[in-house]
């Protein structure tokens, strides 16, 4: 099996102009189980992809490996520096104020509760930058999650579900925050989730991975709104993709989609 | 059942059907009211078995030889306090206990920072400790006697021995429990290993250790009675255990009385401790809500 490789740049010099990740034949199990095998993922700087998978398709690792926790088993690769994260949890540090987490992943000699205090208003928490991280709700706590990463102005951003700990409300906002500070700040953003409507409205290609395999590279484009055929159309796939075929919402247009899911 | 029932005073039976009425709690006097009527009843036993306790003396059912009556106790510890011999023996024992205190806790510290870092420390010598802590100390005493005499050394080190092991417990499960997600979210964020066990490891950990220092702090304060047994001539162990005081009961109790004291004034120092230490801590900030 040939050595795998994936090199994480240091430094300042960006050797990937246009891409944010390039990565080939990738290939990572654990014990028997593979979990994809001669994988091929590109994400260029500024796009924004959605990772759509179920539970254990090994969407998560990839991202891990992305992040350089987790090693390939073979394959080779590269991801642009900086790189950031934001997880389903916040993961805040509690002993330390909110605006001192911010800064957690920015060199000593650049930090300053100036940048801090700037990258929190970008996510309107301007206000509680000196408050504990246990007296913020979970959306608040996420948003701080997202300002510790925008500041490093990644490159590359990789989100691990990071709307599914919160409410439905909450949630919306936090999507059209994430989209527009992308949008902002451009880097090449992966975005880990099983929820296909979020998939569809925040990314501009839209990755299945199923079977230790991407099967479906599905660029959203006019097919963002639900209620268009396109929209009805791509929703249907990814759903039919992902193994749901029964649930298939507002696609035919015999059986419109009732509340409570009647019957004929 | 009718709408009636939200006049109604008694409590409707869950099964019935029909309207329940809900009413507004009642207000009571105020948080601060309240409060001093649960302190109230939470003293009434003691006050009670108290005045149990003086009256069985004072007509006579229990003698001095069983038990002193609580006012010839208090008049023993004022008559301690003014002779001196309180402050004394107060101050002898604190020396101790603040010594070996300091030796035991810190190294149990110590050895419960590095086996919580490192794998190797942990395998190392965890489990040598461990079979130590189930060692009753009581029983080293006369070794301690042969290898370090009958000075100071013996009591600071056997105070010491037993202060060792709740700290280095507490600290090495502190380390141990910090969330390693955390950890992994410093990495990826490109913190380097010394600045996560300084700036994260460290201070999450903390609250674990404090209960450690906490019970150290209260096994010093036990062990100075079996460590004051050792050729002492001062001490509240010493105090208590004397022999012209052996008859004594109410010095005993006296004693006794103190060592609650203490025990409070330890609980009341480490709690004034964690508001300062532990400010982001949800407990503490519950509190000066």
């Amino acid at each position: 099996m040939p050595p795998a490789i994936l090199s994480f740049p240091k430094s300042a010099p960006r050797p990937l102009a246009e891409d944010a990740v390039r990565l080939t034949g990738a290939t990572k199990g654990f014990g028997q189980k593979t979990l994809f095998e001669g994988l091929a993922l590109t994400i260029r700087r500024g796009e924004f992809v959605a990772l759509l998978g179920a539970s254990g398709s090994g969407k998560t690792t990839l991202l891990r490996v992305l992040l350089g926790l987790d090693s390939l088993d073979a394959g080779s690769g590269e991801v642009t520096a900086p790189r950031a994260a934001v997880f389903q949890e916040p993961r805040l540090v509690p002993s330390q104020r909110v605006w001192r987490n911010v800064l957690m992943g920015v060199p000593r000699a650049r930090q300053s509760r100036r940048l801090a205090l700037d990258a929190l208003s970008e996510v309107g928490l301007g206000a509680s930058a000196d408050a504990w991280p246990v007296t913020l709700s979970g959306g608040e706590a996420q948003r701080v999650a997202l300002a510790r990463a925008l500041v490093l102005e990644p490159a590359l951003l990789l989100l691990d579900e990071p709307f599914a700990a919160l409410d439905a409300l909450t949630r919306l906002k936090m999507q059209d925050l994430v989209r527009r500070l992308c949008d902002r700040h451009t880097p090449g953003t992966l975005l880990v989730t099983h929820d296909v409507d979020e998939a569809v409205r925040l990314a501009d290609r839209v990755l299945v991975l199923r079977d230790r395999r991407i099967t479906l590279d599905a660029t959203v484009g006019e097919a963002r709104e639900g209620s268009t055929p396109a929209g009805a159309r791509l929703r249907a796939q990814l759903y039919s993709e992902l193994g749901v075929d029964t649930f298939v919402p507002g696609a035919a247009d015999h059986a419109p989609h009732a509340p409570g899911g009647a019957q004929a | 059942m009718t709408i009636d029932s939200l006049a109604a005073p008694s409590a409707v039976p869950l099964a019935s059907s029909g309207w329940i009425a809900l009413r507004p709690a009642a207000r009571s006097a105020g948080s601060s009211g309240r409060f001093r009527g649960a302190d109230a009843t939470r003293l009434l036993l003691p006050v009670g078995l108290l005045l149990l306790w003086q009256g069985a003396c004072s007509f006579g059912y229990i003698g001095p030889r069983t038990l002193e009556s609580p006012l010839t106790v208090a008049r023993t510890l004022v008559e301690l306090t003014v002779s001196g011999v309180l402050w004394e023996s107060l101050v002898a024992s604190f020396n101790r206990a603040f010594a070996g205190f300091v030796i035991g806790g810190g190294l149990g510290l110590l050895l419960g920072i590095i086996a919580g870092l490192s794998r190797a420390g942990e395998r190392a010598y965890d489990a040598l400790l461990q079979m130590l802590r189930m060692v009753p100390f009581l029983a080293v005493i006369p070794l301690f006697v042969i290898w370090f005499g009958v000075d100071e050394e013996p009591k600071i080190l056997l105070i010491a021995l037993a202060c060792i092991f709740p700290v280095y417990l507490n600290t090495f499960s502190g380390v141990r429990n910090v969330d390693p997600k955390l950890i992994e979210a410093a990495t990826v964020f490109g913190m380097s290993r010394t600045a996560i066990a300084t700036q994260i490891v460290a201070p999450m950990a903390l609250p674990s250790i404090m209960v450690g220092v906490r019970y150290a702090m209260g096994v010093a304060l036990l062990s100075l009675v079996a460590a004051e047994q050792v050729n002492a001539t001062s001490g509240i162990g010493y105090l208590a255990l004397n022999p012209r005081a052996s008859l004594r009961t109410d010095i005993i109790l006296g004693v006794v009385l103190l060592y609650s004291v203490l025990g409070l004034l330890v609980d009341l120092l480490l709690r004034t401790a964690q508001g300062y230490l532990l400010p982001w801590h949800r407990t503490v900030i519950e509190k000066a809500r």
